[in-house]
């Protein structure tokens, strides 16, 4: 420990280096927390700015404003932007920020890894985003990119396949980190069983994108060599067979659903207790519940496919397996209802998005429980209430959870409190036309308006422009989000303490240090009691 | 950061890279593996390709399957491809010969190649082809008209409730296919 403390005096005034090479050298987890979130909030505003263009050419029935292909690109790269670029790297953002500062370790455990697996993104999305203006558009065979239809993409697909390798490698670097961190760096007498569920639910998140991402950088490899190389992985002429594509796909595609809501249900366990004022209920219960989810998603990926024409044995063994998420995931809901159960409760900006997002994630649930069933899932597949589904558990779940943290952590961040009253406005425009959005499409679906088209029925006009309408709201109530942040940034606001939240010092490491933390934290470990 | 720590981080990083290589490694072997179970379990009506042996079954008279042929071209390639009949009656365990009909309809010489399917998918098993023209490449001379026969018997092991069968044939055209094009 004297060594430890030595090297600690000689570094005392060791701060961020200065100027614009600070970004791009950092090996700092904070730095580099920052720019993942950052990088995250840009490809959100694009995603969202592709999901408007979506709903502004469905807003009337026939061919307004963009052509099919187009809008196909835009339905694809919507998709791609959301998941690589939204979602993944603002929890990995997270996870950076706070991993280190809740299990009481100085840094993670790779810094420089760290730095290479953040600059890895800004290539791969400029690379996505070149597609767009190449020869043949953009990739507009969907997110899924199922073959022979991926195949006809003109020159983009050897592009988006190589970003989809390089925003893979990156997230398999940030989840070895992630790991590795955990296990090696955390303060003595931080028991895996007293991590922070944040914590742990990144751990089984990090294990699930190590297993999976290689599955789908291979697969997306055998697309290229089929186009290109003359292989026959997918291709039926050559006694290939495109269902294995969606075997492979999925295999990746249904742990990483999990990939995307995992953390969430990290960041909920965290909020919740805080503003409840009562410890989380069922700790154990979550970290058990986290885990089946996690061994459970490696094994129903064929829901995603019934209707190739499985075998009757397959569709009953994928019907039950999908099925059996929903207890795990019912434990979870049922732990957060009773952490509020007679808690304390206040309604920050931080809670009413977790109280919402137990809410609607739970009706995303319930609808993912009804395609569950085989046999009525033929009606539902590849509808807009499959759209509804996923948008109910992406949006209001994994979403709205990453807005619960950011409101949760940005005092912490920044040292100033955000504007309570912004936060709240942006909550309930947010909240409200979510469900104007997302809602009219589970009618939509059951209909029979089949999704990823440019033009549709007349009959399912009204709905349409309810959720056009909807999904303006919802994207315009996001700039009051910037603005909140920027404002926190630029220091503006009331200075924040160090506990930030009435009592919040009994719920993490986090709530000891200062607001904003030093550049440098637990230098020395902190004791665990 | 001391040396204890670098090295603990190390054994902890080379379990989790094999991790990521098995992985991908993974990817890549379920391609034989889904071939192969899909063979054993006949699942997913993926159609052998080889011929099989000429046995000799009991003909079961009494029992007639209808056997519904079905022709189809994939994206729009040039030739006229129909079978002699729409639907045949068939009795199981009888050999029978099946003729299709194939017309290059270009000034091209053209490759083609017939992926054979059953439906259902279960009964792939049961329709056993001794001669198909789907066991190799199809080569087609320029305006070349040409009779395809294909030979072929159901095993009277066929479930009771079998009664209607679908033998489909899907041509592709691989005249340009970069493997197509070094052998030739």
């Amino acid at each position: 420990m004297s060594a430890a403390a030595a090297t600690h005096d000689e570094h005392h005034d060791h701060g961020p280096a200065r100027g614009l090479m600070r970004w791009v050298f950092t090996t700092n987890h904070k730095d580099i927390g920052t720019l993942y979130l950052i990088t995250a909030l840009i490809m959100f505003m694009v995603g969202g700015a592709m999901a408007l263009v979506i709903r502004a050419e469905l807003f009337q029935p026939g061919l307004q404003l963009v052509d099919p292909m187009f809008f196909n690109s835009m339905a694809t790269l919507h998709a791609l932007i959301m998941i690589f670029g939204g979602v993944m790297p603002a929890f990995t953002g997270l996870a950076n920020w706070m991993i280190p500062i809740m299990i009481g370790a100085p840094d993670m455990a790779l810094p420089r890894l760290n730095n290479w697996s953040f600059w890895l993104l800004p290539f791969g999305f400029v690379l996505l985003a070149s597609t767009l203006f190449m020869e043949g558009g953009g990739p507009a065979a969907g997110w899924t990119m199922y073959p022979p239809l991926v195949l006809q993409t003109g020159a983009a697909l050897p592009f988006t396949i190589f970003s989809i390798h390089i925003l893979g490698i990156s997230s398999i670097l940030a989840s070895i980190n992630i790991i590795v961190t955990v296990f090696n760096m955390r303060a003595p007498g931080m028991s895996l069983m007293k991590l922070p569920l944040f914590v742990w639910t990144w751990i089984i998140t990090a294990f699930l994108m190590i297993a999976i991402m290689p599955v789908l950088a291979g697969t997306v490899t055998m697309l290229l060599t089929d186009k290109f190389f003359g292989t026959s992985f997918f291709n039926a002429a050559g006694g290939g067979d495109p269902v294995l594509y969606q075997h492979l796909f999925w295999f990746f595609g249904h742990p990483e659903v999990y990939v995307l809501i995992l953390p969430s249900f990290g960041v909920i366990s965290q909020v919740i207790p805080t503003f409840a004022r009562k410890p989380l209920f069922g700790y154990s219960s979550m970290v058990y519940a986290t885990a089946s989810i996690g061994f459970l998603s490696f094994i129903v990926w064929a829901h995603h496919q019934y209707t190739v024409g499985m075998p009757i044995e397959g569709e009953l063994f994928f019907t039950y397996a999908t099925m059996l998420i929903a207890v795990p995931t019912g434990v979870k809901v049922f732990n957060w209802v009773s952490t509020m159960w007679k808690g304390a409760m206040t309604f920050e900006t931080p809670m009413l998005f977790a109280i919402a997002f137990v809410v609607l994630f739970t009706m995303g649930g319930f609808t993912g429980l009804m395609m569950s069933i085989s046999p009525a899932d033929l009606q539902y597949h590849d509808t807009y209430f499959i759209v509804a589904h996923f948008h109910y558990v992406l949006v209001p779940g994994a979403v709205f959870a990453l807005f619960a943290a950011t409101y949760y952590w940005l005092p912490k961040w920044t040292g100033r409190m955000y504007d309570e009253r912004l936060g709240q406005l942006h909550f309930w425009l947010t909240a409200i036309s979510v469900n104007v959005t997302f809602f009219p499409q589970h009618f939509l679906g059951l209909a029979g308006m089949p999704r990823r088209i440019a033009d549709y029925a007349v009959q399912f006009a009204e709905f349409n422009a309810w959720s056009t309408v909807g999904a303006f709201v919802f994207g315009f109530a996001q700039l009051i989000f910037v603005y909140v942040i920027i404002k926190a940034i630029r220091g503006e606001g009331e200075k924040a303490n160090d506990e930030v939240w009435e009592g919040a010092r009994e719920h993490g490491l986090e709530w000891t240090l200062p607001s904003p933390p030093p550049y440098h934290t637990w230098e020395t470990a902190p004791e665990i009691h | 950061m001391d040396n204890r720590e670098t090295n603990s981080n190390a054994r902890l990083i080379w379990p989790i890279a094999l991790i990521v290589i098995g992985m991908f490694g993974f990817g890549f072997a379920l391609v034989p593996l889904y071939n192969v179970f899909c063979e054993i379990t006949g699942l997913n009506g993926k159609v052998k390709t080889e011929s099989a042996a000429e046995t000799e079954y009991k003909v079961d008279e009494s029992r007639e399957v209808t056997l519904e042929l079905v022709t189809a071209l994939n994206q729009n390639m040039p030739l006229g491809f129909r079978a002699e009949a729409n639907k045949i009656k068939v009795h199981p365990g009888k050999y029978y010969t099946v003729k299709f009909f194939g017309e290059n309809l270009t000034g091209e010489k053209m490759v083609g190649r017939a992926v054979p399917s059953i439906a259902p998918g279960w009964a792939t098993q049961y329709l056993k082809k001794t001669e198909c023209f789907c066991f190799s490449e199809q080569t087609f001379e320029p305006h070349e008209r040409r009779e395809m026969p294909v030979r072929f018997v159901i095993d009277p092991a066929l479930p009771e409730n079998a009664v209607e069968m679908t033998l489909s044939y899907t041509f592709f055209d691989i005249t340009g296919h970069p493997a197509n094009s070094k052998k030739n």
